[in-house]
């Protein structure tokens, strides 16, 4: 018996190891078609940009195309421009998000309670979100705040500040205060989210223990909203940090570069310089940047998702 | 199990939504079908009904003269049934870069796109566009003669013309000539900056909400770097010296900024950093502003009792030159045929038609004189109606584009050519760069002396690049 | 309108002194209609950019431009009818192509994608994840030239399925971590009734699965929606005629010489109008989608 015992249970191992293999790929299959899609679309553009970004070429003039190694990157790091569109970037993104997750927790408060229309006054508040960017935009920049026929500077006239130009003198507060107007509701919704799912008891039993409403928030709702809120956060930073049609839109960057972000500038290389190799070095200076700083952010948010996933 | 407010669970187990859910699939795959069907097709065809034959396709700028000639495109394709013409219509920036995206890689997007005197010589020397005087020979009646002879100069490369004028324009200064009587001054026909500037300071009202005179501020190598470009030659500045060295910081082009910008600030439109040609021609067509200078195709705006407040009180003047050499820039929106059209000659008639002398008369009779293209034919002035129409402005705008002079266009020599440009295909670049750093200082947050070091490093790298070639 | 019900009601079962209720009553009143004047007059500045575009869609360009606004005026459908007349219907059909097959393409690879993520967790869960959302860090504006002129040899340009395959990648990342989510949402109990039965995969997906996801799977769908239709970047430079979506119909619309805000305003009304109508009607969706299962 105990002769045959060895081979038989080193097939059985053996099999138990071709079964857990077989079970690894039925479990990788369905995510594959996914992957391999996005590997392909994505990838692909990002390596043909590293190739370009070792060149240097200029579309309008022909025959000015020849290989240059890092030298464009050498332009990027001693490029003013960049820095400044680089602080721009961040000043628009953390100001942006923040501000909006802030007034989205307050809209979020406030119609979590019960009052005559709330569901119209839902509906009007997520209304920026959905509006086109561009469309958004423009309206912004020509009925909103232009100084001499918009509304804003109408409003604003009997206080004597009538004719504020603010494209021009704040331009990156104008294009700012728009994107707030347009992502506020996106955090006043999965805020929402997190009010709504907030077990009542609990919050019932606090009140009647006398607590009063500011320690309720403080102590039981705001942990709750955490992983909302920073959901919230990643998400509306990654959206925000490649804010183009604002922009656009608004200021064309300007004046000067006051209110250019990182892919408003890369885009005016690319297709006002169609300088094709800078504008690429600039573009994997910003994944790699975008890369690390984001690798610090989300490896915050996945401790406190990492114990639900093991219950999963 | 905790109860959550709004969660829709009983305590059964979940409701199951199913309702909910096959009406958003109906929903769905009815919008696919409705879209695939549309599309399976060619939405487009399945609107307009396109069949065989050969189909142009043109990319302009969605300027109105433009939109003109879109709305009487359905004109030419009653002449010419076997031709199916598609437009794409976009702001100048976009559109530019489109189609220089497009012509420079060989894309062959385009069958006619609509270019100017900038792109003309460099891409008729690159190659990527077709010759069309042998088309033009072939054209009875086209008579490319009748276009103004500096637009033709600008246009040709080695003598043939590759790209046709559609409208062509110079820059004068037009004002309100009620105002200025009534404050009794008298406009010169060639006045200075100096004298501008002067009446300016006359005319500037801020209670009453009249700016002394309305000037481009907003930035882009074709917004104020335009008017400014013209200041700095009549002031003998110039961008390079003939060793390609950057002449940005020399007492000249200081001076001729200085006075811009400093006019422009003290006596200039609320919103001037942004102004645009749009924004001056709202401002002075609201009355606004008492002077403008500005591009000589404005007239269409301010001259249009629908539009305009001011209709038929205005002045015009040259354009301001220092010292006194005509200092009017020289622009003109033209359609060329790139050569990888396949299909050259349908092409050709399209952009005849668009250009030719009966165009002219059918925009003028069916929209309105005021719809004329501009300053791309002598004979446009010589319709009675439109004649009589451009009675005040006629003449200095066939004036002032003659007197151009691209091929020299400032006091000391230059190795560019060009009025308001450079014909470099890094202008695009330098002069958006340029442009914003005087946009900014038009706008105080930097002295014009910073901006112009600033532009001067821009300028020096550019310069440095072709003293190596 | 939430269905906000006070479970709590009947269930205290705390006899309540019979003063209490009045008093409490009415400051919970006094709150509501404070709460009320505030909500209303948030709701409205928020919405107030929306309706004044809505608003200038209907005037004339000479009204438009007055120093005073405006807010009576005799309206006009002059602007539409340009717009209409500047031949919408074959964009607003290219947009509603790209929106929707790209969508489907997302809930068809994102569905299994997310499930193999959640329920049947593989290792390096963590990295696939990243990896995703790592791929919408790329500035698209980096690498739209070599995108074009990899277009431009596959004869892809201006041809509606590059902007279906470039909106499916835009999107996929968001919809599987969002899914992804909502399929943790899914109570144990019933993973492993379905399992102590027996049953196949496939079955425990369609009836087990799939209904509890459901309200998630629309709400990401609603989203990719959004997103596939207001995108303007890959539209304006990757198409010209024959694909052509409303985001450039649109800019068609700005002039350089002549600022024609009625006319702009119409066109914004007619180009956010399908999305805003979609939102609304299907805001449910949204907060319901989020609330069951958002964050885990």
């Amino acid at each position: 018996m105990t002769a045959i015992a060895p081979p038989v249970a080193a097939t059985r191992s053996a099999r138990a190891r071709a079964d857990r293999r077989k079970q690894g790929w039925v479990r990788r299959t369905p995510l594959l078609p996914a992957l391999v899609f996005t590997i392909i679309v994505t990838q692909l553009p990002f390596v043909l940009t590293l190739w370009y970004s070792l060149q240097s070429w200029s579309l309008v003039r022909p025959g000015s195309r020849q290989f240059v190694g890092f030298a464009n990157y050498a332009d990027v790091f001693s490029d003013s421009q960049f820095r400044t569109t680089a602080l721009n970037t961040i000043i628009m993104t953390v100001g942006v998000v923040l501000i909006a997750m802030v007034l989205g927790v307050a809209l979020a408060l406030l119609l979590d309670r019960k009052f005559l229309g709330r569901g119209v006054i839902r509906t009007l508040l997520i209304t920026p979100f959905l509006v086109m960017p561009v469309a958004g935009a423009l309206v912004w920049k020509t009925v909103m705040l232009d100084p001499t026929f918009g509304i804003v500077n109408f409003i604003l006239r009997p206080f004597g500040i009538g004719h504020f130009n603010w494209i021009g003198s704040l331009p990156l507060g104008s294009v700012m205060i728009e994107m707030i107007w347009q992502w506020t509701p996106f955090m006043m919704l999965l805020v929402l989210a997190g009010l709504q799912s907030q077990p009542t008891d609990i919050l019932e039993a606090a009140s009647t223990d006398g607590a009063r409403p500011l320690d309720i928030f403080r102590e039981l709702t705001l942990p709750h909203l955490r992983r909302y809120i920073e959901l919230g956060i990643v998400l509306g930073a990654i959206y925000v940090v490649n804010e183009f049609d604002a922009i656009y839109m608004m200021t064309q960057g300007g004046p000067g570069i006051s209110s250019a972000n990182l892919p408003f500038y890369i885009y005016q290389r690319a297709f006002l310089g169609f300088q094709v190799g800078q504008a690429a070095a600039m573009g994997v200076v910003v994944v790699v940047a975008t890369i690390i700083i984001a690798t610090f952010a989300l490896r915050l948010i996945f401790t406190s998702f990492s114990g639900t996933e093991q219950a999963a | 199990m905790a109860r959550r407010r709004g969660a829709g669970l009983t305590a059964t187990g979940p409701a199951t939504p199913s309702v909910s859910r096959r009406a958003f699939l109906a929903g769905a795959s009815g919008g696919a079908a409705l879209a695939l069907a549309g599309c399976a097709t060619g939405a487009e065809q399945l609107f307009t009904g396109g069949g065989s034959g050969t189909t142009v396709t043109v990319a302009i700028v969605s300027n109105p003269q433009m939109q003109d000639a879109i709305s009487l495109s359905h004109l030419f394709t009653q002449q010419h049934p076997d031709i199916h013409l598609k437009f794409v219509s976009l702001p100048e920036n976009e559109a530019r870069a489109k189609i220089t995206a497009d012509v420079s890689t060989q894309g062959g997007e385009f069958d006619v796109v609509m270019i100017s005197n900038y792109e003309t010589p460099m891409w008729s020397a690159n190659g990527w566009l077709a010759n069309l005087q042998p088309y033009i020979d072939n054209t009875r009646g086209y008579d490319a003669q009748d276009f103004l002879p500096q637009l033709r100069a600008t246009l040709s490369h080695k003598g043939d013309l590759y790209s046709v004028p559609f409208y062509g324009e110079s820059s004068f200064l037009m004002y309100r000539k009620d105002l200025m009587t009534q404050a009794g001054i008298k406009m010169p026909a060639h006045p200075t900056w100096t004298q501008v500037v002067q009446i300016a300071e006359r005319m500037h009202d801020a209670k009453k909400g009249r700016a002394g005179i309305c000037l481009r501020g907003d930035p882009g190598w074709g917004e104020n770097l335009a008017p400014i470009d013209t200041a700095i030659n009549s002031f003998g500045g110039r961008w390079f010296d003939m060793s390609w060295r950057a002449q940005l910081t020399s007492p000249e082009v200081e001076r001729a900024v200085g006075t811009y910008v400093s006019v422009l600030q003290k006596y200039g439109e609320p919103g001037a950093p942004e102004a645009g040609f749009s924004e001056c021609a709202t401002l002075y067509g609201q009355g606004d502003a008492a002077m403008w200078y500005d591009a000589t195709s404005a007239v269409g705006v301010i001259e249009d009792p629908q539009s305009s407040k001011v209709a038929g009180r205005n002045g015009y003047a040259w354009a301001p030159s220092q010292n006194g050499r005509p200092s009017g820039w020289l622009y003109t929106w033209s359609l060329a045929i790139p050569a990888t059209c396949p299909h050259k000659q349908a092409a050709w008639d399209f952009v005849a038609w668009m250009t030719s002398k009966s165009y002219i008369k059918t925009v003028g009779s069916k929209l309105g004189w005021s719809h004329v293209p501009p300053g791309s034919r002598f004979s446009s002035y010589q319709i009675p109606q439109y004649k009589k129409m451009s009675k005040v402005y006629g003449p200095l705008t066939l004036a002032s584009i003659n007197a151009t002079n691209t091929a020299h266009p400032t006091v000391k020599p230059v190795p560019y050519t060009g009025v308001q440009f450079l014909d470099i295909p890094e202008f695009q670049d330098l002069g958006t760069n340029v442009s914003e750093q005087l946009s900014a200082a038009i706008a105080g947050q930097q002295s014009a002396a910073s901006a112009l070091s600033q532009a001067q490093r821009y300028a020096q790298a550019v310069g440095d690049s072709y003293r190596k070639s | 309108m939430m269905a906000s019900a006070d479970t709590t009601t009947a269930g205290t079962g705390v006899a309540a002194a019979a003063p209490r209720p009045v008093v409490a009553r009415k400051k919970k009143d006094r709150n509501s209609l404070t709460w009320g004047i505030v909500g209303w007059v948030v709701g409205i500045l928020f919405f107030f950019p929306v309706l004044w575009m809505v608003l200038t869609s209907f005037k004339t360009e000479a009204e438009a431009y007055t120093n005073t606004p405006h807010l009576f005026f005799s309206p006009t459908l002059s602007q539409y009818r340009t717009v209409f007349d500047s031949g919408l219907w074959p964009y607003v059909a290219n947009s509603a192509f790209a929106t929707v097959v790209s969508t489907a393409l997302v809930l068809l690879l994102a569905t299994p994608c997310a499930f193999a993520l959640s329920l049947r967790p593989v290792r390096k869960t963590r990295d696939v994840l990243f990896f995703f959302i790592s791929t919408k860090m790329l500035p698209v504006v980096a690498a739209i030239i070599p995108i074009y002129i990899a277009a431009r040899d596959l004869h892809m340009l201006d041809n509606i399925w590059t902007l279906v395959i470039l909106y499916t990648a835009m999107n996929l990342p968001i919809a599987v971590w969002m899914m992804r989510s909502f399929f943790l949402e899914v109570p144990h109990e019933l993973l492993e009734a379905a399992e102590m039965d027996g049953a196949p995969l496939r079955r425990t997906m369609r009836e087990v699965i799939l209904p509890v996801v459901a309200p998630g799977i629309a709400a990401t769908a609603l989203i990719c929606c959004i997103f596939a239709w207001n995108e303007f970047f890959f539209a304006v430079n990757l198409t010209a005629t024959e694909a052509a979506t409303v985001p450039v119909f649109l800019v068609g619309f700005i002039s350089s010489e002549g600022l024609y805000f009625a006319q702009l305003a119409a066109a914004a009304t007619i180009a956010t109008l399908p999305v805003i109508l979609a939102g609304w009607v299907a805001q449910r969706y949204l907060v319901r989608g989020l609330s069951f299962g958002a964050i885990k």
